[in-house]
């Protein structure tokens, strides 16, 4: 399946190909992202990483880490 | 285990919470924070540090909340405008907006007027780490204008992953006596050069802020300083969510057992009343404060350039 994902300043949003019933933790893994460091929504919607993803999402993964 | 039936916004170790329940498990964590350290009393006059990030912004958030239950609690809105080109700019704009909405005075100073330089050209002048120029003359302003405009108290967005860096960032430099001025408050002592310092958000994880102030509308952008990343801390921060991500509750560990010998390191290290700067009239640990030192620096390398 392909998905849509925007992360940080890649705000256009990138396609990617997952394989069927993937989660966001699988996203993540294949994007070689933390979870500890970013919140993930689907539209307006918080999603966890045990969240299955479908065909055709659009997903916005927003990194939470500051700090000078 | 789970809280409720609705969709689920956050994930602790051992159950899922909704938006609401975790709206209320995140608000009953800073209430307590702020009773268990006694951290705020019945009547202030409370400066909040307000950058227009997501920390400072929730932490405002909350304590309108608690000001509006507690009159004699008021709150002012103070933002330091570094000159970031690309990203002060914009926080500042989110923060106007902000305290327009929550009815909140908010006052700004610019690195620009009261230094006569940004702190974009003060980096392209003289060599020295962004975030150690940087915070040395955010420091020194927020005290300065902390007491001109009478505050109490001033509250900071600061969080538990910004006090487990710094604990850590410590400790790896050898220098105990810095971490004996951290804690959820500092500068509790009688001295009127400073302005005593709270963290509500002491408790509370980068990811728990972000999470509550998404779902609560507070902002849903969280782009970090450009500056960032050439800093010390980032590296701490970086290998402790590495960590953290193997180990979960390793941050928390670190802040609660930093908690059980604070009081201990505040015995050993303790701070006699601070020096004043002859420059400047501010806090110095010698005759000179930070700020001063730096100034006359930047000044020395604009006229040798």
């Amino acid at each position: 399946m392909e998905i849509k994902v925007s992360y940080d300043r890649n705000q256009g949003g990138k396609k990617m190909e997952l394989d069927e019933n993937a989660t966001v933790k699988n996203l993540l893994e294949k994007m070689n992202i933390n979870p500890v460091t970013v919140i993930m929504s689907r539209g307006n919607d918080i999603i966890l990483e045990n969240e299955i993803l479908k065909d055709k999402d659009e997903i916005k993964i927003m990194s939470v880490i500051s700090g000078g | 285990m789970n809280c409720c039936n609705n969709p689920k916004v956050f994930e602790l170790s051992n159950k899922k919470l909704c938006k609401e329940h975790f709206s209320e498990y995140f608000e009953s964590k800073v209430f307590k924070t702020i009773s268990q350290f006694n951290l705020i009393d019945k009547e202030e006059n409370l400066g909040v540090a307000l950058s227009g990030g997501k920390d400072s912004l929730t932490l405002l958030f909350i304590l309108s909340k608690l000001a509006a239950k507690n009159p004699k609690i008021k709150l002012h809105a103070i933002c330091i405008d570094e000159g970031i080109e690309g990203y002060r700019n914009k926080t500042i704009i989110t923060a106007k907006e902000f305290c327009k909405k929550n009815d909140v005075p908010l006052d700004i100073y610019s690195y620009e007027k009261e230094f006569k330089m940004s702190l974009d050209k003060m980096l392209k002048t003289l060599d020295i780490k962004p975030c150690t120029m940087c915070g040395i003359f955010r420091r020194y302003l927020l005290n300065k204008k902390s007491k001109e405009l009478n505050f109490t108290k001033l509250a900071t967005g600061h969080n538990l992953d910004d006090e487990a860096q710094s604990i850590v960032m410590n400790q790896f430099k050898n220098n105990l006596m810095a971490s004996a001025r951290l804690g959820p408050i500092s500068g509790i002592k009688k001295n009127r050069a400073f302005v005593p310092r709270i963290k509500p958000l002491y408790l509370c994880s980068e990811k728990e802020v972000a999470t509550y102030a998404f779902i609560n509308g507070i902002l849903d952008d969280f782009t970090e300083c450009p500056n960032v990343v050439k800093s010390y801390r980032a590296q701490v921060r970086d290998m402790l969510n590495n960590f953290e991500n193997n180990n979960l509750g390793t941050k928390n560990a670190i802040v609660n057992s930093f908690l059980e010998i604070l009081p201990e390191l505040k015995e050993k290290y303790k701070f006699g009343e601070a020096g004043m700067c002859k420059e400047c009239g501010e806090v110095a640990s010698k005759d000179k404060c930070n700020a001063c030192k730096l100034l006359d620096r930047l000044e020395k390398a604009k006229t040798n350039s």
